[in-house]
């Protein structure tokens, strides 16, 4: 009886789960194996579509011949590229309709013409034309000849199912691409962000920490970065930080802090004079990477704040008697009472950072020294139009997440044994 | 009272007190007043002249009549002698004061003379002007967006400080960029099919998400663990690497610029976080409920229906409101799906807006406005049940 009812229930659990599942395995799962294979093709972004057969139907009347019509099938292949085998044409005739003087290609059968074109290269075009005349001598109607759309079919390669594979795209990622160039950057970016957005969320949790009129709203207000869409606050940002008619700029200039305007991203380096040394700073990176923080910080704000307010009050309390200064308290008590979540955080927000495209996408379009590889993939793919190394991108994306994944676990492994 | 101290406390409340004028300033600044000069010396040499001399009164003078006293003299000196301002910025400076004295107002001679109150006071300063800073750094891009949209283009390349509004003015003319970006750009239509994305992707969501976020709390079967490690992993992975192969297979099915395209991409990406969260929220319910119900003979379609659901109203409502959050901010597969003009969504349309160096901003920051404006008031309204969702992770970004 139990049997039977383990049995139930486990076909139960198959069913309510597999629309999911299955959705998740064809929207994500799949597109990453998929990933692979392109990677190591040739394809550029025109050759997917598949070729298509088109037949364009133009229906002309004959003079001096009212029982006669001519029909005009402009035939092409739609793909400069590939050729199309196989293709056939069929369309509906009206009744009482028959043609006359028939290409040998095609036959009638039961009101119906068949065509067999055979094979078509690519660029293929042909004024493919047929007489029709009515068999009872009334008049044929146009009208109804053209609303019927003849339907064609035939056989081509997709590019992306045949079994070429080749190496370059690779080769081309890691020697023509400024490989590390792009990744150093990405590294800055996901560094830096990661780091800059833990140590204002550990500074505004510490501040929403204590008790203040209007501290609900001021939580409420640090989150809004975060769920703002990133399409509106990037805007609001690239208008904020224009060189001309931007408010920083004018504002700067205004209380004389600059003298020329900065133009925070469309350039890549700035000298800063320092004690007579030259120093050169990513500026545009800079900015990008503190609209980051500035955006993503309220993520490392919740998960801390929620951590201490967990911290028991009887530990500051103790520490008070024993002297401690606030100083002192944050270090003893509060830093270690948070290390594990900013551990998480640290993983989440680098893997996240790591792959964020939108924001630099917006901000700069990947210009003035902000080429991170998500940014690449989309260039290469769609601006450079080849699919394989737009592809081949992704796949250095995964692996190089897979190599960080793998060290991290093996360090918090490591820490977790010896405490 | 240590020499220390005294230095800590009057230099930290004097930096203290010119960050406030100063974001006041520059505030008073984009109304389109002319002020060049933050003042540091005289402005920081007042604070110092203020704190010290709070110390040496201490109480024997009513602490109103002292704050009353100092912000006059400050709003003085600053407003009459060094610069002459319209009396309004001085009344902002007088209230500022009141709100610096009466905050000082705590520290004594005898305050200063224990051991950490330097430190003290340098946290007491630091979060005060955390809380300041924090939200002018916060609030301020989303007051920009806000005011530039009823600007106009001329009004803004005259003078781009001027933040001003003239509420004088015609309704037709404030409200200007609203209207054009509505009847010639069609943002009603993007407003719709934004609409209708991210609420179509709420109800597929869960309409796949609560069936399988109760098999995976309740029901025994083969690959459970698994199954509840891989969504988390899952979760973790970039959408980026999914863009080439999607956009490759979409456009051989046909299913680009097409909004049902966009939902099935949103739907799975969002499935495996309501998964998450549902899961999370089922194992909560008491498993007596459902035993009961077992001995009624209902399937686990009633079950679900009748016992789950009506339980778990609150989750349920708060993974509606995330998905529909995630699908409306969604940027990254609007891009690369859509580029027929008919089939955007607002984001989309924004971006395609600026693309056209032409366009003036008041247009972008008006559409601007308008995508933003449902995401903060959903959050605003529901942020008790929000907050404890973002802490599970949520949203991703």
């Amino acid at each position: 009886m139990s049997d039977t009812l383990s049995k139930i229930e486990k076909r139960t659990a198959y069913i309510l789960i597999l629309p999911a599942v299955f959705l998740v395995f064809s929207i994500i799962l799949f597109p990453i194996f998929a990933n692979v294979w392109i990677s190591f093709k040739e394809v550029g972004l025109k050759d997917i579509r598949i070729p298509e057969p088109r037949a364009k139907k133009i229906v002309k009347s004959i003079k001096d011949n009212p029982d006669q019509l001519k029909v005009i099938y402009k035939l092409r292949n739609s793909s400069l590229i590939l050729e199309i085998r196989d293709v056939k044409l069929q369309d509906k005739l009206p009744k009482n309709i028959k043609p006359i003087n028939l290409d040998e290609r095609c036959r009638v059968k039961s009101n119906k013409i068949y065509c067999d074109f055979g094979n078509w290269e690519a660029k293929y075009k042909e004024n493919f034309q047929i007489l029709l005349k009515s068999s009872d001598g009334k008049q044929i109607n146009k009208k109804e000849l053209k609303t019927i759309k003849p339907k064609l079919t035939g056989k081509s390669d997709n590019i992306l199912l045949n079994t070429n594979f080749t190496l370059k795209n690779f080769k081309k990622v890691f020697f023509q691409n400024e490989f590390f160039d792009l990744l150093s950057t990405t590294f800055y970016y996901t560094f830096f962000g990661t780091i800059g957005s833990i140590v204002f969320g550990i500074l505004t949790a510490q501040l929403v920490n204590q008790k203040f009129f209007g501290r609900t709203f001021m939580r409420s207000v640090l989150l809004f970065p975060y769920v703002g869409p990133v399409v509106a606050l990037a805007y609001t940002w690239e208008l904020l930080l224009d060189p001309y008619s931007g408010t920083l700029n004018n504002l700067l200039m205004n209380f004389q802090v600059i003298q020329e305007p900065l133009n925070l991203l469309g350039q890549k380096y700035l000298t800063i004079n320092f004690f007579g040394f030259d120093l050169k700073l990513r500026l545009a990176l800079t900015t990008v990477i503190i609209f980051e923080i500035w955006r993503y910080f309220p993520l490392a704000f919740l998960f801390i704040l929620a951590r201490l307010q967990a911290v028991p009050k009887e530990l500051y309390e103790a520490a008070e008697v024993d002297g401690a200064g606030p100083l002192q308290k944050f270090i003893s008590i509060t830093l270690p009472q948070i290390t594990a979540v900013i551990s998480i955080l640290f993983m989440i927000r680098f893997i996240w950072n790591f792959n964020k495209f939108e924001d630099i996408f917006l901000l700069t379009g990947g210009a003035s020294g902000t080429r991170t590889l998500p940014i690449n993939v989309y260039e290469q793919g769609f601006t450079i139009s080849d699919i394989g190394m737009g592809s081949a991108v992704s796949i250095v994306i995964v692996a190089l997440l897979l190599l960080f994944m793998f060290v991290y676990f093996k360090l918090i492994g490591k820490r977790a044994d010896e405490n | 009272m240590k020499t220390k101290n005294l230095i800590y406390y009057a230099l930290i409340s004097s930096i203290f007190l010119f960050s406030l004028v100063s974001i006041w300033k520059i505030l008073v600044t984009l109304q389109g007043v002319e002020l060049k000069n933050f003042n540091f010396e005289i402005i920081i040499t007042l604070g110092i002249a203020i704190s010290l001399l709070n110390l040496i009164i201490g109480e024997k003078l009513n602490y109103l009549i002292k704050s009353t006293l100092f912000a006059f003299i400050f709003t003085f000196v600053d407003g009459y002698i060094v610069q002459v301002m319209p009396v309004w910025y001085n009344i902002g400076i007088f209230a500022i004061l009141i709100f610096f004295t009466l905050k000082i107002n705590k520290y004594s001679q005898k305050y200063l003379a224990s051991e950490h109150s330097s430190q003290i006071v340098i946290f007491d300063f630091l979060t005060l002007f955390g809380i300041v800073l924090f939200s002018f750094v916060i609030l301020f891009p989303f007051y920009m967006m806000l005011i530039t949209s009823f600007k106009t283009q001329a009004a803004l390349l005259i003078n781009p400080l001027d933040f001003s509004i003239n509420f004088k003015q015609d309704f037709k003319e404030l409200f200007k960029s609203y209207f054009v970006i509505f009847d010639t750009y069609k943002f009603g239509r993007y407003i719709l099919i934004s609409t209708f994305v991210s609420v179509g992707t709420v109800i597929v969501t869960l309409l796949f998400a609560i069936p399988a976020a109760y098999a995976v709390a309740r029901l025994n079967f083969f690959g459970k663990n698994f199954l509840s490690t891989s969504i988390l992993i899952i979760y973790m992975f970039p959408a980026i690497v999914l863009v080439i192969p999607l956009y490759t297979v979409f456009s051989q099915l046909g299913l680009r610029n097409s909004v049902g395209g966009l939902l099935i991409v949103y739907t799975a990406t969002t499935l495996p976080v309501a998964i998450y969260m549902l899961q999370g929220y089922f194992r909560s319910i008491p498993k007596e409920l459902e035993e009961a119900a077992i001995m009624d003979k209902l399937n686990w379609f009633g079950i679900i229906i009748k016992i789950i659901l009506p339980l778990s109203i609150p989750a349920i409502s708060s993974v509606a409101l995330y998905v529909f959050m995630i699908a409306w901010n969604e940027f990254l597969f609007s891009l690369m799906f859509l580029d027929n003009p008919n089939s955007f969504t607002l984001s989309r349309a924004i971006q395609y807006l600026s693309g056209d160096a032409e366009t003036p901003r008041q247009y972008l920051m008006a559409g601007s406005v308008i995508v933003t404006i449902p995401v903060l008031l959903i959050f605003v309204y529901f942020e008790k049940y929000l907050v404890s969702g973002l802490t599970a992770g949520s949203v991703k970004g």
